[in-house]
């Protein structure tokens, strides 16, 4: 499903990013001169901001002549947590960070500790962390679609959405024991092996959910409200997407063939056939439909993933990084001494620094590791893809009326965790 | 691919197929403006400010607690098995560059690096990369970096009135006070 052949007419004509300040509306002085300015504050505590984000937002009439947004309010120092922790509880954090994709946050940092340890995980474990970071993206666009479309007026869909994210979460519980922020993951592979019973459920659903993506469709594509409410709003062009620092869906929806998972490949994905759902009109419909169509292509892979899972270890076999098997702790001092030695003063990563990218629910989701050879890491900076996506905020709803800056916001899919850190 | 003529070049290293380049910082401007222009760094991913304090010194990372709490200056139960070069500043900045071209299979990646010191100031790149402005904000909040140039160098994540900069190393851990709005 790539671009149509032949590029469309510019989404618009040269750049509305606004001057001075790239993040910030400001009110044109004539328009103030003369016009009813009204500041209102838009949140931080509004249903539809999805989490803690506060925009001041200077209105004439419906119209927004002014926005900036001001974040901070979720602030919980997660990078600073994580340089007193072991590299090994350090993995617990970046789950947290974004709860709705926490799988895919959990890799990225796992996947950094393993380039910095040089580490290669068994290809069991990499084929079942694509099959979960699959999952995770269909459970944040769950969520994605039932808020927005909630906020659009389009109650039902929530009902609906949370269904099936409920059979995802309870795949999560199959698996891990726990319904979010797993801490599946581990430096070298997986914490366990995969439960027998996983695969049956996990294709059950596999095999049910694209009737439900279907489903969602009907609710949503044939209505009058919801369309009027979606296209055409909400601008970026594939220029100003760029220069914004935009990924994801957000920056496919402005007609940009860019996913990391094709163009930088990790875990499984190049083993694997899917498709990069790309539109071209670069509004908050488009948006929609490239999550719509992410979500069909998710199963694909979920479901090769199912097919080709390989056999074999679920973990290296490093005793100075991964923890022993259990039943060697009765039997073995060695064991016992090394499961002491890892559980207390966790293991050495060598001196380096590493930047991964992967390709989160919301865009690039990037882990900056420095270690200066301890067992904690030095500095860990997440490039979170909410806090990006907010950066387009003032050029998206350039010209905007109010009430289309809440399907705008929607639409940039942004997770206040993800975005305050 | 040779990076010689990158204006204000100092040197290059290659660690784990990731490239760096590390840059003179009063022409970080230039080297970033001919990076974009001439070698099609149009993606700025990332910029990751890095607090060097302490560094090669004692295992301030790698602190234990003990029955009076945990203190960040006493040593730790172990060295480092290996000490890390020295840095010869303390602060490094990281910019996450990639080419992005649609429809491409390939995703070249570099890491333009510059250094400085407590309140040396920086040189903006708002101007070649619009996405530069939270990521700077962001930095000169938590690291307390200035960015020369920047159109509105305020704090982003930590209240205005907040007082020093969290993530440098000497930023005390633990005992805040909570505030109460209102209190004296």
């Amino acid at each position: 499903m790539t671009v149509a052949a032949g590029r469309q007419a510019p989404i618009y004509q040269g750049t509305r990013i606004p001057g001075p300040i790239p993040t910030v509306l400001q009110v044109d002085p004539a328009v103030r001169e003369d016009g009813d300015i009204l500041e209102v504050n838009f949140g931080p505590n509004h249903p539809s901001t999805h989490g803690v984000l506060r925009l001041i937002v200077e209105l004439n009439g419906e119209r927004v002549e002014g926005v900036e947004a001001v974040i901070g309010y979720l602030h919980t120092g997660f990078e600073k947590n994580m340089e007193q922790k072991t590299w090994w509880k350090a993995i617990t954090y970046p789950e947290r960070i974004d709860y709705l994709s926490f799988q895919i946050n959990e890799l990225a940092f796992v996947l950094a500790i393993e380039k910095l340890l040089g580490v290669q995980p068994p290809p069991k474990a990499t084929w079942m962390r694509t099959l979960l970071c699959e999952l995770s993206r269909i459970h944040s666009h769950l969520i994605w679609l039932g808020t927005g479309a909630l906020e659009l007026g389009a109650i039902s869909l929530l009902w609906y959405c949370f269904r099936e994210r409920d059979a995802v979460l309870d795949l999560f519980e199959l698996v891990t024991g726990v319904r979010m922020h797993t801490r599946y993951f581990q430096a070298g592979g997986l914490a366990e092996d995969i439960p027998a019973g996983f695969f049956t459920e996990c294709r059950k659903f596999a095999d049910m959910f694209p009737a439900r993506v279907d489903e969602y469709e009907a609710l949503l594509d044939r209505q009058a409200i919801w369309l009027e409410r979606t296209k055409g709003i909400g601008l970026l062009s594939a220029e100003d997407a760029i220069a914004l620092g935009q990924s994801g869906p957000v920056l496919r929806a402005s007609g940009i063939d860019w996913d990391l998972r094709k163009t930088q490949p990790y875990l499984a994905y190049d083993q694997i056939d899917f498709d990069i759902p790309v539109y071209t009109n670069g509004d908050v419909y488009d948006r929609y439909k490239v999550r719509m169509d992410e979500m069909r292509q998710s199963t694909r892979i979920v479901q090769q993933c199912l097919d080709g899972m390989p056999e074999g270890p679920w973990i290296v076999d490093d005793r100075k990084i991964v923890l022993p098997p259990r039943h060697e702790l009765h039997t073995s001092m060695e064991s016992l001494i090394h499961h002491f030695k890892l559980v207390t003063e966790g293991y050495r990563v060598p001196a380096g620094e590493v930047y991964v990218g992967v390709e989160s629910a919301r865009g690039e989701l990037g882990c900056y590791v420095v270690s200066d050879g301890g067992p904690k890491p030095w500095r860990v900076k997440f490039r979170a893809p909410s806090f990006v996506a907010l950066e387009a905020t003032a050029t998206t709803v350039r010209d905007g009326l109010v009430a289309d800056l809440i399907a705008i916001l929607g639409s940039l899919d942004t997770v206040m965790g993800d975005c305050d850190r | 691919m040779s990076w010689e003529d990158v204006p204000g070049f100092i040197e290059t290293r290659e660690d784990r197929g990731e490239v760096t380049v590390v840059v003179e910082t009063a022409k970080l401007r230039e080297a970033a403006t001919y990076l974009r222009d001439e070698r099609g760094f149009n993606f700025l991913s990332d910029i990751a400010a890095t607090d060097y304090l302490g560094w090669n010194e004692r295992t301030v990372a790698g602190y234990w607690g003990h029955r009076s709490g945990r203190d960040i200056n006493l040593p730790g139960s172990w060295g480092l098995a290996r000490k890390p070069a020295p840095k010869e500043n303390r602060f490094s900045l990281s910019y996450q560059l990639l080419v992005l071209v649609s429809g491409a299979r390939e995703a070249p990646r570099l890491r333009l690096q510059a250094w400085c010191d407590d309140g040396e100031p920086v040189p903006s790149v708002v101007s070649i990369w619009p996405t530069a402005d939270w990521h700077e904000r962001e930095a000169f909040d938590l690291m307390g970096i200035v960015f020369e140039g920047h159109p509105s160098l305020k704090r982003i994540l930590m209240d205005d009135d907040w007082e020093g900069h969290p993530l440098r190393k000497d930023y005390p851990i633990g005992g805040e006070p909570v505030r109460f709005s209102g209190a004296e």
